[in-house]
């Protein structure tokens, strides 16, 4: 990690955006700011998602079951029982976070595409209960009209809300990955076979993984309940899944920030273009099969290979020594 | 519950009749991915402009011949959608990881469903059977509608065809050959880009037949392919990989286990095929049958 001890640019271009994010809400129309709401929220999903997929190598196919969860759970809590606000935030992660021990604990099991398919049939199981249970979760309809406590009623207070929960969430993310236990993910991401041969025990890594993804996926649903004060079945259909999928490797799945990109862009896609034609869809398609055929490394990764040629080369070097003595070892 | 053996009976033989379509779709799909090793979600709109096409063709020719006219047609429409991507796009990314591919057939399906969109628009869709597939039998006490039982014929006539030109065409053998090592078929001085095309169009013209034979049943509209595609990746991954028996037996399972659903607990019937599924996939991690990767 060559760029650790030089921090300054990225820290630089990361405060300015930051400070420009905090002066919107008053300037700008409401509904821009509503977008941006769900930005965040949606690439924290995709970020969280990207932290198994970019950088564990797993083939989390359902990871919008676990923001879904968490979403039913809170707006549950809020509208059926009268436990206090805070219980009802607290929830969403927690049963987002069990979810993911007992959906995850099978799937380790297997590997890559079975391993997918196993999620995806065990996530739309939970899909098919919520969708049909009309009496407790309201099924196809959802659940309107969550109450919030006054402080988040305004869609101002939700928007910083949402935003410092969005990067303290980040922050978090960020150490996770640079820790031993981000270096062992990424590891086990490479070669698995070494992995299990130098006695890390991978299963565990994985499972580890995938609750930390989905511990943060469940941040995301309780925010998601913030903003938009309803949920429906659609939250945990496959499809979704497949959509926070495809924001990460739009945006560059082997790079940090590449999913709120790849997040940023498809949203827009689907208000600024969907507001002209019915058809975004297709211009979505035509724009994803052009970065497959020309940004093979996702749109955050072609910007990073082109601002910093130099460093690249530098830290392939690296890599390259590092690989050598690796081997050794 | 009052529930006769003549309702078990009949719901049974729905269940199989609708498995036969799956298994014409998960065929299809399973002869794709052993062959080619692309996981085609695009695969679910190739179905699905099977239906719009069943629908269009047989209300144009109309009369007693319009849906056998429709059912020969449509797919061959399908293979001509499929040919053009095939040149066009998916031939060059053959190589790629799957998570890629994955990534490409689903913006291919995006492209797709929105095409079906600007063609035949959003409203549902229906065709009737032909005259002599219309009403019901009677069966050992059960009435049985007759289109089911039709199903029920065709399905293994389709998947002897295929068995026949996997195993006694050339063509076909060298297909199997492919789907167990590449590099040897190509080593050979056989065409290979040539053979996983003419794999790709076989593939997708099965999804044009289980297209053109759902139109009869189901309302046809938009989100037909996402609500198919879905369960024909479990069925081939439940059967074995690139197994065509694999992808029979997958079918039956998701089929009965989700007819049997609706007669015991209509509610929650749709529960059924994925516990099925989480089931076979944790007592036989790599599918039932053998799998060719």
């Amino acid at each position: 990690m060559g760029d650790k001890r030089k921090p300054s640019n990225a820290v630089w271009i990361l405060g300015i955006i930051f400070l420009f994010l905090i002066f919107i809400p008053p300037f700008a129309p409401r509904f821009f700011t509503y977008i941006l709401g769900l930005i965040f929220v949606t690439s924290l999903v995709a970020m969280s998602l990207n932290l198994v997929v970019g950088f564990g190598g797993m083939f989390q196919f359902h990871h919008g079951v676990f923001y879904g969860v968490s979403a039913y759970a809170t707006a549950l809590v809020l509208t059926k029982t009268s436990l206090a606000t805070w219980i009802g935030f607290m929830a969403g992660p927690i049963v987002a976070t069990l979810t993911g021990l007992i959906i995850g604990w099978f799937c380790v099991r297997l590997t890559r595409l079975y391993f997918g398919m196993l999620q995806i049939s065990l996530g739309s199981l939970l899909w098919a209960i919520v969708f049909r249970w009309y009496s407790f979760t309201g099924g196809d309809d959802g659940i309107h009209g969550i109450r919030m406590p006054s402080l988040l009623m305004s869609l101002n207070n939700s928007y910083y809300f949402i935003l410092a929960i969005f990067i303290l969430s980040l922050l978090l993310m960020y150490k996770i990955l640079k820790s031993p236990f981000g270096n062992t993910l990424q590891a086990i991401r490479d070669n698995p076979q070494r992995c299990e041969a130098v006695g890390i025990n991978v299963r565990r890594y994985q499972l580890l993984g995938i609750l930390i993804a989905t511990f943060f996926a469940g941040v995301a649903g309780v925010l998601f309940v913030i903003l938009e004060r309803s949920v429906f079945a659609d939250l945990l259909f496959w499809v979704l899944s497949l959509e926070i999928l495809i924001m990460c490797l739009l945006g560059g799945w082997f790079t940090f920030f590449g999913p709120i990109l790849g997040t940023a862009i498809i949203i827009s896609l689907r208000t600024f273009v969907g507001k002209y034609t019915e058809y975004w869809t297709l211009i979505l398609g035509i724009i994803l099969i052009l970065v497959i055929f020309f940004l093979p490394e996702g749109v955050m990764g072609y910007v990073q290979e082109v601002l910093k040629p130099k460093m690249k080369e530098v830290k392939q070097e690296e890599k390259g020594i590092d690989a050598s003595s690796g081997i050794g070892f | 519950m009052a529930i006769g053996w003549a309702e078990i009976f009949c719901q049974f033989l729905v269940g199989i009749s609708r498995s036969m379509i799956l298994f014409i779709v998960c065929a299809g799909l399973s002869f794709i991915l052993g062959v080619l090793r692309v996981p085609n979600i695009a695969h679910g709109s190739l179905y699905m402009i099977g239906a719009f096409a069943t629908f269009s063709i047989s209300k144009m020719i109309g009369g007693t011949y319009g849906f056998w006219v429709a059912l020969a047609l449509a797919p061959l429409l399908v293979v001509v959608v499929s040919l053009i991507a095939e040149r066009l796009l998916f031939c060059h990314l053959y190589q790629r990881e799957h998570l890629m591919l994955i990534l490409f057939t689903f913006s291919v399906s995006l492209i797709l469903g929105d095409l079906v969109k600007i063609v035949w628009g959003a409203e549902y869709r229906s065709v009737s059977p032909p005259e002599i597939l219309k009403g019901s039998i009677s069966l050992l006490g059960a009435s049985v509608p007759r289109y089911n039982l039709f199903l029920i014929i065709i399905g293994p006539l389709v998947g002897i065809a295929l068995w026949l030109f996997t195993t006694r065409t050339k063509i076909g053998k060298i297909s199997r050959a492919a789907a167990v090592d590449r590099e040897m078929v190509g080593v050979l001085g056989i065409n290979v880009s040539w053979v996983f095309s003419f794999a790709f169009l076989v593939g997708c013209y099965l999804a044009g037949i289980g297209g053109a034979l759902v139109a009869p049943t189901v309302s046809i509209t938009l989100g037909m392919d996402h609500t198919l595609i879905i369960e024909a990746f479990l069925i081939v991954i439940i059967g074995g990989l690139g197994n065509m028996w694999g992808a029979l037996v997958g079918s039956l399972i998701f089929g009965v286990t989700h007819s049997f659903g609706v007669l015991f607990w209509p509610q929650f019937a749709i529960v059924f095929p994925y516990m099925s599924v989480v089931i076979v996939l944790l007592l036989r991690p790599r599918g039932l049958l053998k799998s060719v990767w």
